[in-house]
C-alpha cells in the first residue's frame, strides 16, 4: 500500500515537473499578489505591518486555488483516473498520494516564499516564524479541501472557477486561524493556540479526505 | 470462476437502455456484446467492472457482489475502454509501466519491453505518447494484455478500433489463447468473427431492448 503510496507521489511530481509552467504560475501569482498590494496601499509601515498577514494569507489562499482544477482534471480526461478506480490498490490511498503530491508542488513553494514576501511588509522576526508555521500546517489543508472539490466538479463545465467558489467558503476556518497566529505573534503575544487549532483542522481534514475525495471520483466516473 | 448479471438494468436519463439482464460467463467463455451505437454497450461493461452503479441488479463475480469485492475482483480484472490512459509527455514504455504498477502487475523494463515486442511496438518504446498515431497508441494500450500475470477477466471496449489488419489478426490469437487458459473475455466490436466461435456468447443490446417493449 505504501509503495502504490510512493509510486503515486513520484508519478504526478515527475508530470508536474515536465509540465513546469503550472506550478511556476502558481509562485508567480503568489508573489506578484503579495507585491502589489504594498504598491496600492502605500509604503506606510505600520499600516503594511498590521495587514502583511492577512495580505499574505489571503493571497496563497487564491493562489492555491489556481492548480486545484487540474489535480483530478487531466486524470480523468486520458482515462487513467478510470484505471485508478479500477486499480489493485485502495482508492483512498491513490487519492491522498496525489493530494500529497499536489501539496509538494504548489503548497511548498508558497511556504518557502512566504518569509521572504513578509520582509517587504517589514514583519518582525517573530511573526515571520508564525507566519511559516501556519503556512506549513495549513497549506496541506487547503490541498486536502481542494482535492475534494475537485473531484466533486470533475467533468463539470467551468469547473475551475467552480472549485473555488465550492472551496474558498470551507477554507474560511483556515484563513482566520492562520492569519490570526501571525497577528498574535506580531503583537507581541503568544500565536501558539491559533497554530494548535490549525493543526487539528489539519487531522481532521487528513482523516476525511481520502474518503470523501474517493467517492467524489466514483460518482464523477458514473 | 464465473461472471454473473443479475436483473442487471441500466437507465440514462429518463431513458432505459437496457434491463432485467441476465449473464452467466464461465472459465474460457467470451461475450460479444452487439447494439448500434447509443444502445448502452459501453454502459453495460462499465457496470460489469464496476465503473458506473446499475440502477437495478448486480454484477457477481465468483457469486460475491462485485461492489463489495472491490480491490479483490479489480485484481482479477483488466479492462481497457475508449481512453487510452496515455500521458502524452511520458514515453510508451513509461505509460505501459505506470499502468503495470497502478494495476499490481509486473512492470519491470524487461516485461514492459517483452509485451511492447508483442504489440509490435519494441521500436517505438522511447517515442513520447503524444508523438504515436492513434492505432500505436491503440497499441500501447492493448500492450497490457500481455504483461505478466495477465487477469482472468479481460473487459475490452472496441480493442480492435483503430488496429490494422495483422495487429487485428495478433489480438484475436491472444484472446483466443487467453480463452483456452480459462479466461474470461468480454469485448464490443463491429468487426464480425474476432473471436472463434466456440463458447462465444454473443449478446444483442437492441434485440434485448426490443424483447422488452413487446413481452410475449
Amino acid at each position: 500500500m505504501l509503495r502504490v503510496l510512493a509510486w503515486v507521489i513520484r508519478r504526478d511530481l515527475r508530470l508536474a515537473f515536465m509540465r513546469r509552467s503550472d506550478p511556476l504560475a502558481t509562485a508567480f501569482f503568489f508573489v506578484i499578489a503579495t507585491t502589489l498590494f504594498p504598491l496600492g496601499i502605500g509604503p506606510e509601515p505600520g499600516l503594511l505591518r498590521s495587514m502583511a498577514p492577512g495580505i499574505v494569507w489571503v493571497s496563497a489562499l487564491l493562489a492555491s486555488m489556481l492548480s486545484l482544477g487540474r489535480l483530478f482534471a487531466l486524470d480523468f480526461a486520458d482515462g487513467t483516473l478510470e484505471q485508478m478506480v479500477l486499480g489493485a490498490e485502495p482508492l483512498p490511498v491513490i487519492v491522498i498520494g496525489k493530494v500529497l503530491a499536489h501539496w509538494l508542488v504548489s503548497g511548498l513553494p508558497l511556504v518557502l516564499l512566504a518569509p521572504l514576501l513578509a520582509l517587504q511588509f517589514d514583519l518582525p522576526a517573530a511573526a515571520i516564524g508564525a507566519l511559516l508555521a501556519s503556512l506549513v500546517i495549513g497549506t496541506p489543508i487547503l490541498s486536502l479541501l481542494g482535492a475534494i472539490g475537485a473531484a466533486l466538479t470533475l467533468g463539470l463545465r467551468g469547473g475551475g472557477v467552480l472549485v473555488s467558489l465550492l472551496v474558498l467558503p470551507l477554507v474560511v476556518p483556515v484563513l482566520i486561524f492562520g492569519a490570526g497566529a501571525v497577528e498574535a505573534q506580531a503583537s507581541g503575544s503568544d500565536g501558539s493556540a491559533h497554530l494548535l487549532l490549525l493543526g487539528g483542522l489539519l487531522a481532521g481534514t487528513a482523516a476525511l479526505t481520502p474518503w470523501a475525495g474517493a467517492a467524489a471520483v466514483r460518482i464523477a466516473l458514473e | 470462476m464465473t461472471l454473473q448479471t443479475l436483473r442487471l438494468a441500466c437507465v440514462r436519463g429518463a431513458r432505459e437502455l437496457f434491463g432485467g439482464l441476465d449473464l452467466e460467463l464461465g472459465a474460457g467463455e467470451a461475450l460479444w456484446v452487439q447494439g448500434p451505437n447509443g444502445s448502452g454497450k459501453t454502459s453495460l461493461l462499465r457496470l460489469l467492472c464496476g465503473l458506473a452503479a446499475p440502477a437495478a441488479g448486480a454484477v457477481h463475480w465468483c457469486g460475491r457482489d462485485i461492489r463489495h469485492l472491490r480491490e479483490d475482483f479489480h485484481r482479477e480484472l483488466l479492462y481497457i475502454g475508449h481512453a487510452s490512459g496515455l500521458k502524452d509527455e511520458l514515453s510508451a514504455a513509461e505509460n505501459l509501466r505506470l499502468g503495470a504498477q497502478l494495476g499490481g502487475r509486473q512492470g519491470d523494463d524487461a516485461a514492459v519491453q517483452r509485451a511492447l515486442g508483442h504489440v509490435g511496438l519494441a521500436r517505438a518504446s522511447r517515442l513520447p505518447a503524444a508523438r504515436l498515431s492513434q492505432g500505436q497508441r491503440k497499441r500501447v494500450a492493448l500492450a497490457r494484455l500481455h504483461l505478466p500475470p495477465v487477469p482472468r477477466l479481460l473487459i475490452l471496449d472496441e480493442p480492435f478500433n483503430a488496429l490494422d489488419r495483422d495487429a487485428a489478426d495478433q489480438l484475436s490469437a491472444a484472446l483466443s489463447a487467453h480463452l483456452a487458459l480459462g479466461g474470461i473475455v468480454v469485448y464490443t466490436t463491429h468487426q464480425a468473427d474476432a473471436l472463434p466461435a466456440q463458447r462465444l456468447q454473443v449478446l444483442d443490446l437492441q434485440a434485448l431492448a426490443a424483447r422488452r417493449q413487446r413481452p410475449c
